[in-house]
């Protein structure tokens, strides 16, 4: 087994625990926790984790665990314990309400589950100063490829989800999103001109494919790394997608030589008065293949198995997956879509046929209600909570009915959800939603 | 050194072609139409401002003037011709609300102008309650529904059987009069701080917040002007009175319930307020600026899709069609001519969707701020 310096590591786990600890506190500071997991009166479920609520006031008590952990993390400071906690809290924070996913908080996720399994405490951590045992300056070589894989299946699959007609040969939705930007220096005089928004759009698609690869090779890594600086922060200047743009800067360091974060550390640790030579004690962990070890590298395999695999699963669809969204979800489909909805609940007697709607306002804030009016898993666990609030308010042989629409990358809107289906009747599974219209369009490609 | 060679190379690559892009970028700045065929969203924003929303206003102070003077005469001279004149400037003042309650922004949302303004139904309970006791603090929220245009419609309508019997009130009952007094005076320093306001620094700030995000004035206000569709005009005067939302109608929901006969009255003033919002229209005379259908016109010829602001105009025509329909006591339509009512709503909700999923996917409007990556 190949060896490796452990800086990349290092690097990689000082820049992550800190981002981490600095999302946790924007997102505390803007008042989301509030916002998002306090406030709203219904919270929607993922599949199968709808034991998964928010905690009340005790959220707080979860952001403040998964901050702490984070920057635990950033230090090496117990790092398993950290680095556990932290994947923990995290991924029950991104549970509680599928209205706030986000595809990088996904890939946080993932991230910390693979850490969980990897050395990075092995040099420039507190773990490694207050217990040599654990010092090493080289590490196996797969642990670092491991992260460089992730970060290009992220890449690479956003490339591959722009393969499609709206996206290639509509210019959408860019032609929708870039021309309100036309405020912006030099380049939004631009921004309503078809030569533009195509170059963007194509340009993107290559980008998303490419850069990988051009990361991996020595020759060309430094325009590479242009690029993806170039490229996100306009997409940070665009769009409003947080955290995002820095997470993927930085997580694409990984992909330079350990001589540069060699460099980085020194710096660092000259600034902060760290003896950094005491890390640099030659030790070599070795890879062992243990019966633990085994298991731990099985279940790795496993684990890119899935990931690799996972995102084809619209494949098992029929139907549109931008309009059935069967499928979209965990598969770096970012930035694809501009969608809007609208999905007004008819409350039935089914016994004396008299009826009402529903005022969506009374029971879910405005994010909710235009995430819900899009997402066919949403409507139907929506029509679900609808029918057991009425049914508490004595109203019987409850049948929910929605009349909804839908409009994708500039078409028109058209009827989404079948009206003369009993939403109460029908349950969530991993089967196609038969009672979603068709979509009358098509939408070519990947 | 090899390396450091090749980063000077791909560094002097990287330089060169910015440079190659700048010129680029500047030479065609330069031609004549490169950025006059841009929409500009101050321009729209200057013209709700200036054209729209400030003369609204104006207007609307200047009538709940007329209604305090009106009602000071009254208060000072319990006369029926008195009493009579009151209630026309109360009449006006209401028509003149229904064109500034969609602008629920800056001040106005501040103050929580709509839901001190015009909440109804209103409490009878607690109005009579009030005028009782002679105790009351108006500006707690609890107290919305007894006060605002709803209640004055109570104290001038229906505090008694019939008018003489309503003016034998007023004139036997202090409290009554105070509390009559104290509405009015309510309604007139809500306003006038909300015109201020904007007459003030509100405008220029409100004006020059043009980006695209989620706080920006266009975002604002359109969620504003949804929500002011969607819940005050679809479901507020006409939706919730004909039983869309119970398994009932509601005819004592209805807008001016204690007067009766101006329902349809408020409701089309608020309707052709709505349109002409979307239109650009100007408030006073015969003028049209920028709006949100000469946006979406604009964002329609770069995607070269369907003419949607030709569509919620015609949707906007429809409605009104079917409302001139109606009579003017929306309570009797509500309980004779239901079917009208609901044909009526059916209108108005086509055009919920044509404005909440088509123009809001057309103009890209966030609902609230939080991060996103694409729907």
């Amino acid at each position: 087994m190949r060896s490796t310096k452990a800086a990349p590591l290092a690097v990689f786990r000082i820049f992550f625990g800190f981002l981490m600890a600095i999302s946790i506190i924007r997102f505390w500071a803007l008042g989301w926790i509030d916002k998002l997991y306090i406030k709203p009166l219904f919270h929607f479920s993922y599949y199968g984790f709808e034991f998964i609520k928010p905690l009340g006031e005790w959220t707080y008590v979860l952001f403040l665990i998964c901050g702490l952990s984070a920057i635990g993390v950033a230090l090496g400071y117990k790092y398993r314990l950290s680095i556990i906690l932290f994947f923990l809290s995290f991924t029950y924070i991104e549970l509680m309400d599928k209205t706030t996913y986000l595809n990088h908080y996904y890939f946080i996720s993932l991230v910390a589950f693979l850490l969980i399994f990897l050395p990075v405490n092995a040099y420039f951590s507190l773990d490694a100063k207050r217990q040599p045992i654990l010092s090493f300056e080289q590490v196996p070589q797969w642990t670092i490829d491991a992260l460089k894989l992730l970060v290009a299946i992220v890449y690479f699959y956003a490339g591959l989800a722009k393969l499609n007609s709206d996206w290639l040969l509509q210019g959408m939705p860019l032609k929708i999103w870039l021309p309100a930007h036309y405020d912006l220096p030099i380049l939004g005089n631009f921004f309503h001109q078809n030569w533009l928004i195509y170059l963007f759009s194509w340009s993107g698609a290559i980008f998303d494919l490419s850069i990988p690869f051009l990361l991996l090779y020595k020759r060309i890594r430094l325009v590479a790394f242009v690029l993806v600086v170039v490229f996100h922060m306009l997409t940070w200047v665009l769009f409003p997608i947080g955290m995002f743009p820095f997470i993927m800067i930085l997580a694409a360091t990984i992909f330079f030589d350990a001589k540069f974060h060699d460099k980085l550390l020194s710096i660092a640790a000259k600034a902060l008065k760290i003896n950094k030579k005491k890390f640099d004690n030659q030790k070599k962990l070795l890879q062992s293949f243990n019966k633990a070890n085994k298991l731990k590298i099985s279940l790795l395999a496993v684990f890119f198995i899935v990931q690799i695999t996972f995102p084809f699963r619209y494949l098992a669809y029929p139907g549109e997956l931008f309009w059935t969204e069967e499928g979209y979800r965990f598969s770096w489909r970012v930035m694809l879509m501009e969608k809007a909805g609208y999905a007004s609940f008819k409350i039935v007697n089914g016994k004396t046929g008299e009826h009402f709607y529903v005022n969506n306002a009374d029971f879910l804030t405005p994010f909710q209600e235009k995430q819900m009016s899009t997402q066919p898993d949403f409507i139907l666990e929506y029509a679900h909570f609808l029918k057991k609030h009425f049914e508490k308010q004595g109203h019987e042989y409850l049948e929910v009915y929605v009349e909804s629409y839908v409009a994708i990358n500039g078409r028109r809107s058209t009827a989404f959800v079948d009206p003369t289906v009993n939403l109460a009747d029908k349950k969530e599974s991993w089967k196609h939603k038969n009672w979603i219209l068709p979509f009358n369009d098509e939408i070519k490609g990947l | 050194m090899i390396i450091h060679h090749l980063n000077t190379k791909t560094t002097s690559i990287i330089l060169s072609m910015a440079m190659i892009f700048f010129i680029v970028a500047c030479s065609t700045e330069n031609e004549p139409k490169a950025s006059t065929d841009n929409f500009d969203r101050q321009a729209m924003l200057v013209n709700w401002a200036d054209n729209i929303i400030i003369p609204a206003y104006d207007n609307y102070v200047g009538k709940l003037t007329d209604l305090t003077n009106a009602k000071n005469d009254f208060i000072a001279n319990r006369t029926l011709s008195n009493l009579e004149a009151l209630k026309i400037a109360w009449l006006e003042a209401y028509i003149a609300w229904q064109s500034v309650s969609m602008f629920e922004i800056g001040k106005a949302e501040e103050l929580s102008l709509r839901d001190f303004t015009n909440v109804f139904p209103t409490s009878k309970t607690a109005i009579e309650e009030h005028v009782n006791s002679g105790t009351y603090d108006l500006t707690l929220p609890s107290s919305r529904n007894q006060q605002g245009f709803p209640a004055i419609d109570y104290l001038l309508h229906g505090a008694a059987e019939n008018q003489e019997m309503i003016l034998e009130r007023f004139e036997t009952e202090e409290n009554l009069r105070n509390y009559l007094n104290d509405l009015i005076n309510r309604l007139a320093d809500l306003s006038t701080a909300v015109l201020q306001d904007w007459e003030g620094g509100y405008r220029d700030e409100f004006v020059n917040n043009d980006g695209s995000t989620a706080s920006s004035s266009v975002n604002k206000l359109v969620n504003d002007y949804m929500f002011y569709y969607e819940r005050t005009l679809r479901a507020g005067k006409i939706g919730i009175p004909a039983g869309v939302f119970s398994n009932t109608p509601l005819s004592d929901r209805v807008e001016a319930f204690y007067r009766r006969d101006v329902s349809k009255t408020l409701f089309m003033a608020s309707l052709n307020a709505t349109i002409d919002f979307f239109n650009g229209q100007y408030y006073n005379g015969n003028g049209q600026g920028e709006s949100l259908k000469s946006y979406l016109d604009f964002l329609n010829s770069i995607t070269d899709g369907s003419d949607l602001s030709g569509l919620i105009n015609d949707q906007f025509a429809k409605s009104k069609a079917k409302a001139e329909n109606l009579g003017e006591n929306f309570y009797t339509e509500v309980e004779n001519n239901n079917a009208q009512m609901l044909q009526t709503y059916d209108e108005l909700q086509a055009n919920t969707i044509l404005l909440k999923v088509d123009m809001f996917q057309a103009l890209n409007i966030r609902v609230d701020y939080v991060d996103a990556d694409g729907d």
